[in-house]
């Protein structure tokens, strides 16, 4: 299964792109995964290719090949549409992070007509209201593990939210613990889909 | 089985082969080796971040020179700063068994240059090994430490950004004990570099190399896949494109010929694969070192191939190979049809560069000197690090960047050229301990009149937050002796420091006003922790009183600051309450959240 993670520096795509290789690993799948690491990282566009199966030879997801995106931010969905699978699905946070050049060009780029261009497509497009994942769970740093779990409970990957669960527990440090089993006990049992 | 990242894999080989002494320098894509050593040090292994790659060379010449196994790590350009000492040791050799982990940087992603390691490995005549995927990474590096020692030469691995930054399923099972190092035996004929000696080593080397070449043929990380009269070449990561393409493509019947070990060229692995094909194309990043090395072949054994690649256009010369530049070039040689689809969708593109953190205190900085000589004729010759994004709008405050260390230079030559020019430097903590400080001395030396701007947000930030000497804290985490910088620039004959806290804007703008009217070389020192290093305050916010001015969001670009609905407003949850907004908002209408 190819997963493409999405969004801007700073939302948490590494930590989710090793936890879906760790869940994949522990059911005896071998896993890759490629990440934007370094200058860009500054708030740019950053990307994780998490790839899962048996035989898998390029770090990155061809284009047209990933099964799912799941996109942390949505200009960084459309830039990353072209990975989409035929028939694939996404998973948006609707929350957009302005660049600073739209910033200065007194232009802020419209988040719901990036969010329209994909669902005209025939894309199986799904959405997940960020602000109330980070005001339910108090931190804007749980979302990267909503996307997971929303994802998870939606279908769209080969993983079960008690894999995710403990996958959380054996592979993350003590203290980001009760922060992100807080946001999949949000998504599992408030969150409307 | 575990899941490691490229450059964990090779800092577990290096373990896993009995290293000993462990140094570098940081560097996208290489930092987290030496990382990874540190992490999984049992307390066997000696590591340290060298304050250069010159030095991290030097420091483990002499380790190995006393038996023990060494490696170190560093990017492609930083081999550069580590030539002079690679050069005379290929000539010198080592003992104990030593590997250089040079990262390169296809695209490139975060460098300066697309160099080639492969080529550099060749012109000081050392082996390099060229991994296709963490797995392979870790396989050879016991090989590498293995030849090294064998042939007491410098063995070079040189993985690419897809390799260090990917993760795989390893199976570490490698592991062999440390031996205890024999110690250093004093032979001025083997350890002193003479030019008679050098004469005799270079013959040696010479005979010495096509011999490794010959081995290389019979190793693991060479593969001849036959499979028709078509032949594909190719190594390093393009090797897993080349695959993955192959298998969109349907499995065309081709020959493939992927290279591990690219120098010592495996000869007589690559001379079979060219008498059983009709022509080639040859599929690697940077360089065409593999495609120059088969057509160098054919000429030698008179083989009437047709070597296609970089060289005649068949492949792209800059920039990092894909599955999709894979399968499109082979597409284009085996004359099928390139199944991949088109995306149904066009939109257009948010444009996202990369920018200061929300809080940098790098931005104050910036905007501190630009209000400073506002007006004036002035050059700000920039460096490496985060503060080269002091190039972007609104600061525009990087007129030049070259190299580490260069601005101090660069400043130096400007100010030659065109002395009525207020020339300034921007230096970082750690830059200034790897190379800045011998171009100081330069300026001070010459009598140049420039102004040194030292960024100090102790860290080396652009790497991901390692120790430098002026942070007094080893990587290790132990404490080390700390240098402090206004010292070392007095000592010197710097003839103004100034140290100022960025974030005070009014404070910092004299300061640089009263640094810019001293003669000669003066320095001023903008001392604020890195965001990664501090923890955040509390966050600002914009008040009814704001007057639409927006003086905050086209002076400073801060990306905590946003338009909603055509005002200026503050993300609580990106402001690291660095307050430098609400001291140039014209109204005081920016305040803390208390």
């Amino acid at each position: 299964m190819d997963i493409l993670i999405c969004g801007v520096g700073g939302q948490g795509t590494v930590l989710a792109s090793r936890l879906l290789a760790w869940i994949a690993m522990e059911k005896g799948l071998t896993a890759r995964t490629a990440e934007t690491i370094g200058m860009a990282q500054r708030g740019g566009s950053v990307v994780s290719h998490v790839r899962t199966g048996h035989v898998i030879f390029s770090p990155m997801i061809p284009i047209g090949g990933a099964d799912v995106i799941l996109a942390l931010e949505p200009a960084e969905a459309v830039r990353c549409y072209p990975y989409l699978k035929q028939g694939g699905a996404m998973l948006i946070n609707t929350t957009p992070i302005q660049p600073i050049t739209a910033s200065l060009a007194g232009k802020p780029y419209d988040a719901q007509a990036m969010i329209d261009s994909l669902t005209a497509t025939h894309a199986d497009v799904h959405l997940l209201d960020g602000p109330a994942v980070c005001a339910a769970c108090g931190s804007p740093k749980a979302l990267n593990t909503a996307m997971l779990a929303t994802a998870v409970k939606l279908g769209l990957l080969d993983v079960t939210l008690e894999e995710l669960r403990a996958a959380i527990i054996s592979r993350t440090r003590e203290k980001f613990h009760a922060l992100n089993l807080r946001a999949i006990d949000y998504v599992t049992e408030e969150a409307t889909l | 089985m575990e899941f490691l990242m490229g450059n964990e894999a090779i800092a577990r080989g290096a373990l896993d082969a009995g290293v000993h002494v462990v140094t570098g320098y940081p560097g996208t894509p290489s930092t987290e080796i030496l990382e990874a050593v540190a992490k999984w040090n049992d307390g066997s292994v000696y590591v340290e971040w060298s304050v250069n790659e010159k030095a991290a060379l030097e420091v483990a010449a002499g380790a190995s020179y006393a038996g023990a196994r060494t490696l170190i790590t560093m990017k492609q350009v930083g081999l550069n700063v580590a030539a002079d000492p690679l050069m005379s040791l290929a000539y010198v050799g080592v003992k104990g068994g030593m590997v250089l982990a040079v990262a390169d940087d296809p695209g490139p992603i975060s460098s300066q240059t697309e160099q080639d390691t492969r080529l550099f490995a060749r012109f000081a005549k050392v082996p390099v090994f060229d991994p296709s995927s963490p797995e392979e990474a870790y396989r050879m590096m016991p090989a590498a430490y293995a030849l090294s020692e064998r042939y007491r030469t410098p063995v070079i691995i040189r993985p690419t950004t897809r390799i260090c930054h990917s993760c795989a399923t390893v199976d570490t099972d490698q592991k062999q004990p440390q031996k205890q190092p024999e110690g250093f035996i004093k032979d001025t004929q083997r350890w002193v570099i003479f030019p008679k000696a050098s004469y005799n080593n270079h013959k040696a080397i010479e005979t010495r190399n096509p011999e490794i070449g010959r081995d290389f043929a019979a190793s693991p990380f060479n593969r001849l896949t036959k499979g028709g009269r078509r032949g594909i070449a190719c190594g390093g990561v393009s090797y897993a494109y080349v695959m993955e393409a192959l298998r969109m493509l349907g499995d065309p019947e081709v020959s493939v010929l992927k290279i591990g070990t690219p120098f010592p060229f495996p000869e007589p692995l690559a001379e079979e694969f060219l008498q059983g094909v009709n022509d080639v194309l040859v599929i690697e990043e940077l360089d065409p070192v593999i495609e120059r090395e088969l057509q160098t072949l054919c000429g030698k054994r008179h083989i009437n191939v047709d070597i296609h690649g970089k060289q005649d256009g068949a492949a792209p010369f800059a920039g990092e190979h894909s599955v999709e530049s894979a399968k499109a070039v082979i597409s284009k040689y085996l004359g099928i049809t390139d199944p991949t689809p088109k995306a149904d969708l066009a939109p257009p593109q948010v444009v996202r560069p990369p920018v200061l953190c929300a809080g940098c205190p790098h931005r104050a900085s910036f905007y501190a000197v630009k209000q400073a000589v506002k007006g004036k004729k002035a050059v700000f010759a920039g460096d490496i690090g985060c503060y080269t994004l002091g190039n972007a709008k609104p600061l525009e405050m990087t007129d030049t960047c070259l190299c580490m260390g260069a601005d101090v230079t660069i400043a130096q030559g400007l100010h030659r050229v065109e002395p009525d020019t207020i020339n300034f430097s921007f230096i970082g903590d750690s830059t200034f301990f790897a190379s800045g400080l011998t171009g100081v001395c330069n300026a001070v030396y010459n009598h140049t009149d420039i102004t040194l701007i030292v960024l100090d947000n102790a860290t080396t930030a652009m790497t991901g937050s390692q120790p430098h000497p002026g942070t007094g804290v080893k990587m290790t985490r132990e404490i080390g002796r700390k240098i402090s910088i206004e010292k070392v620039l007095r000592a010197i004959g710097v003839s103004a420091v100034e140290i100022v806290d960025p974030l005070q804007h009014s404070e910092a703008v004299a300061a640089v006003r009263r640094a810019v009217e001293k003669p000669g070389v003066k320095a001023v020192i903008f001392r604020a922790p890195c965001i990664s290093v501090s923890k955040p305050k509390a966050p600002y916010v914009i008040g009814d009183d704001c007057i639409n001015c927006k003086k905050c969001i086209r002076d400073i670009g801060c990306p905590a600051i946003t338009l909603k609905d055509g005002r200026p407003l503050i993300d609580a949850a990106l402001c690291y309450g660095c307050g430098l907004c609400a001291q140039l908002c014209p109204v005081g209408a920016i305040r803390e959240v208390r």
